[in-house]
């Protein structure tokens, strides 16, 4: 399957990547309507690129199975299934699954390539990997401990 | 369990209707659909009562509007099974939100045939939400069908019947598959149908459940969860409903309609990240739901073993948690409503009964839970996970309460160890403890209204009478090990060493049920609240601040089974005072209402304190009716005693000034006994003062003008009781 990719160390940071995605996706030019997102902070030598690199935990969490892997790898989501709960907003591992304020539905990278063709700097790339294995609840709770936390059911 | 669907289609087809109701299904409005459903099954009358200003304000939703609404329909004469008692189900105006966890709680209300007073239960599944969604913030159920029928409100076309429905199943989990079969008109459609059933154990048992369905579609079946106490399902079985069905699509985080759905969005996020975060290095609720409390509780012997008498046990590792990480399947999304990423609705698939009418068959089964594990497990002498998860089942689609069943079965295992029964009196049941096989065959009995079945099936306050009365037992010993109150069985934890939770379970409205407070930490394990001042005020606070939970059809573990990082730094952590900054900002977020933490407390101390007085009202609702059995307070017997005597001596020592070296076991415990009843009712004193009762344990007039509740008819109840205040 092919994803999205990314170079840091050739992003120049000028926004045209998250222009172009919310461009082509809500037909408005705003960062918030956005799937890819460029931070930059004095801390960091180069830019952080956030987009989504379908891993799965989302569809793990997905109470109505709205969200769901495509023929082509890419995570999709079902729009008329999508009850708005957010599992998978707070629980994508890289916080990379979005909500506009405007809407119930969220919205994430489908690998479509408009923002690697705007790319001005050869940041962005599609690339070949192979389709991960699905999630489980166990794969993700690795450490299994107990006497801790309160009760009240 | 699959059912042939074209056959249900055509089973529903051939149904009598013998009401019908058409509605509008209009939007919410800031949570409120602003109406709820009267039904009388007597005249299958069908109508609309509207919710005024005064109710939200006073009653907020949930168990307060399903006590406004009994309480306007029974007299204080009116017994459970009178056809005017009423099932009240609501969710509340924060149910059904699907963009916070632990949002899809229904509240049941009832006149409980085990208590004979009013009782609420609170419950997940797809049914309260749905419900409100299809337009009625409550559903009332009141009067006796001349059959068995299904009621079946379809909040997609606005149109509520009546049918008799004579060849659906009894039991819940091929009801509730029937169900979903009948009324579902799609595929998709399955998740869109919830049904209220219970089964044939509650058509003879007292203890009764209601059992609340919500479709899974990972596992394509029905799963249920359940409104276990106080014999609510033995009411729905008297009325001879089969199922209440509702049906409602296109649920999402605005179906609520709530004021501003970013403010709830925002604090809900926050909490699917914290589970995200923490919830695998605190409670594991994700991966084994409650069940993580056993070796917690078996560590600190608090574990209920062999009826309540201790609180652990060697085998008690058999049913440890680490069992369960490997049994439940870990399918992730074990909500039992959109959104709960707390996901503690765990299940066991490929499960292959032993016993009973389903041998042989393979299911799944809901749970076990904590409650379940203690109460079906420890407390019985049964270490077998295996038995644990059949009673489970069992008692599940036989519509009984897993915990009544528990503690009344190590109840009357003990007995049979005391020799108070025997097998002549059991119809050949050797009801030891540990026995899982007897144990297994009893529950069947009771389904099936058989032998000694029908007398376990009364529950343990009318056990003791019968065994006293016909079998010449002991009185006395029969209340100190019955572990009962109010009527209503013991929920599963050991109170010996806690008096905060001693009154936890004895000044329940309801009766002893963990719902309202949990304080053994605090006390026992943490020396929060040394005083009797300390204690009453956590008795005050932690049952109000529950309570505004059942008014919002919201679920407690959220609240406390996860908690931000820092907490423990917190002034008050057991209040988890950041999760309360949530429900405030949620609740305005939702209705409107810009609310403070304390007015939320107030909020439940209306309906509270109605509650206290719907008791009186029924006969009950004084200090006398808060009375505990002693097993739940100290040692009742010599083996008792002796098996902690160095805590018990060291307390004589210490508390009362007695040289237990000096004295036989039997005096040691009456001076114990002695000590710890007096402690009881010093604690219930401080209690009551805080609360605003009076020293009988009845809210002052003062307090109920205080609280805008002086209703006449209320003011008419108090009254008489009003000395010494």
């Amino acid at each position: 399957m092919k994803v999205l990719a990314s170079r840091p160390e050739l992003c120049v940071a000028c926004g045209a990547c998250e222009e172009s995605c919310a461009m082509a996706f809500f037909k408005v030019p705003e960062r918030d309507r956005s799937a890819i997102r460029i931070s930059v902070s004095p801390e960091r030598a180069d830019p952080l690129i956030a987009f989504c690199d379908q891993c799965g935990e989302c569809i793990a969490v997905c109470p109505t199975q709205a969200l769901y892997r495509a023929k082509n790898g890419i995570i999709r989501l079902r729009r008329q299934d999508c009850t708005g709960c957010l599992a998978c907003v707070g629980f994508c591992p890289t916080l990379v699954m979005y909500v506009h304020p405007d809407d119930t539905v969220p919205f994430k990278c489908i690998a479509c390539g408009v923002c690697v063709k705007e790319c001005p700097a050869d940041a962005l790339f599609l690339m070949e990997v192979d389709v991960p294995e699905p999630v489980t609840e166990l794969t993700r709770s690795i450490r299994f401990k107990t006497g801790e936390g309160t009760h009240g059911s | 369990m699959a059912v042939d669907v074209e056959k249900m289609k055509a089973m529903r087809a051939a149904h009598r209707v013998l009401a019908e109701y058409a509605y509008e299904p209009s939007p919410l409005d800031r949570g409120y659909a602003g109406r709820t459903l009267y039904i009388n099954l007597t005249d299958n009358t069908i109508e609309s009562r509207p919710v005024t200003e005064q109710m939200k304000e006073i009653f907020v939703g949930g168990r307060g509007f399903g006590l406004w609404r009994l309480w306007n329909a029974v007299t204080g004469k009116t017994r459970w099974n009178d056809p005017e008692n009423e099932i009240v189900i609501s969710s509340g105006p924060l149910g059904g939100t699907t963009n916070f966890p632990g949002s899809g709680k229904s509240l049941c209300v009832s006149l409980s045939p085990l208590t004979q007073s009013v009782v609420d239960s609170n419950v997940g599944g797809y049914f309260g939400p749905l419900l409100k969604f299809a337009g009625w913030d409550a559903i009332e159920v009141q009067g006796k069908a001349a059959r068995d029928v299904i009621v079946f409100i379809d909040g997609n076309s606005g149109r509520i019947t009546i049918e008799e429905a004579p060849g659906a199943s009894t039991d819940s989990y091929p009801v509730g598959e029937e169900v979903v079969a009948m009324f579902a008109d799609s595929e998709g459609e399955r998740r869109d149908v919830s049904s209220v059933s219970a089964g044939t154990g509650a058509d003879h048992a007292l203890f009764g459940c209601l059992n609340f369905s919500w479709y899974d579609v990972r596992r394509g079946r029905v799963r249920l969860k359940q409104a276990g106490r106080g014999g609510i399902g033995t009411v729905l079985r008297d009325k001879k409903i089969k199922a209440l069905v509702v049906k409602k699509s296109g649920i999402d985080s605005q179906s609520n309609v709530p004021d501003d759905r970013s403010r709830v969005e925002k604090v809900g996020a926050k909490m699917h990240r914290e589970l995200h975060d923490l919830d695998h290095l605190q409670c594991h609720m994700r991966t084994v739901g409650t069940a993580h409390l056993v070796e917690i509780m078996n560590d600190y012997d608090l574990l209920p073993t062999h009826n309540f008498k201790y609180g652990c046990h060697p085998d008690a590792k058999n049913i440890f948690s680490d069992y369960y990480l490997r049994t439940f399947s870990q399918h992730t999304v074990d909500g039992c409503w959109y959104g709960c990423t707390m996901a503690c609705s765990k299940g066991i698939d490929n499960f292959v009964l032993r016993s009973g009418p389903y041998r042989g068959q393979t299911v799944t089964v809901d749970g076990p839970e904590y409650e379940t594990l203690a109460g079906c497990g420890s407390n019985l002498g049964v270490f077998d996970p295996h038995w644990v998860a059949e009673y489970n089942y069992y008692c599940d689609t036989y519509g009984l309460d897993t915990i009544s069943f528990g503690t009344a079965m190590a109840f009357v295992m003990e007995c049979y160890e005391a020799g108070v029964l025997n097998a002549e009196i059991t119809g050949g049941l050797e009801l030891h403890f540990g026995n899982a096989a007897a144990a297994a065959e009893l529950l069947h009995q009771t389904a099936r209204g058989e032998g000694f079945g029908l007398i376990f099936g009364q529950g343990i306050r009318r056990m003791k009478q019968i065994f006293a009365e016909q079998y010449g037992a002991d009185p006395q010993f029969l209340q100190d090990i019955g572990m009962e109150a109010k009527g209503l069985e013991y929920s599963e934890y050991i109170t010996k060493e806690s008096l905060a939770m001693q009154g936890g379970y004895g000044l329940a409205l309801k009766g002893p049920q963990h719902d309202e407070a949990w304080l053994i930490f605090m006390d026992m394990v943490n020396n929060q609240i040394p005083t009797f001042k300390d204690k009453a005020e956590a008795l005050h606070y932690f049952p109000m601040w529950r309570t505004w939970f059942g008014l919002n059809g919201l679920c407690k573990v959220i609240w406390n089974d996860v908690e931000p990082e820092e907490n423990a730094l917190t002034p008050e952590p057991a209040k988890v005072p950041e999760h309360v900054d949530n429900y405030v900002e949620f609740f305005s977020g939702v209705t409107g209402r810009e609310v403070t933490k304390s007015d939320l407390i107030v909020m439940s101390e209306r309906v509270y304190n109605f509650q206290r007085v719907f008791n009186l009202r029924m006969g009950f609702g004084r200090r006398e009716h808060d009375a505990i059995p002693y097993r739940s307070v100290g040692p009742v017997t010599v083996e008792e005693y002796e098996s902690r005597a160095e805590r018990y001596d060291k307390q004589l020592r210490e508390k009362l000034g007695l040289n237990p070296e000096t004295m036989t076991t039997d005096e040691k415990r009456a001076a114990l006994r002695r000590f710890r009843e007096a402690e009881y009712q010093r604690l219930a004193d401080a209690v009551y003062e805080r609360r605003g009762w009076t020293p009988d344990g009845v809210p002052t007039m003062a307090k109920l003008r205080e609280l805008g509740i002086d209703f006449p008819d209320v003011v008419a109840v108090v009254a008489p009781y009003q000395d010494g205040c």
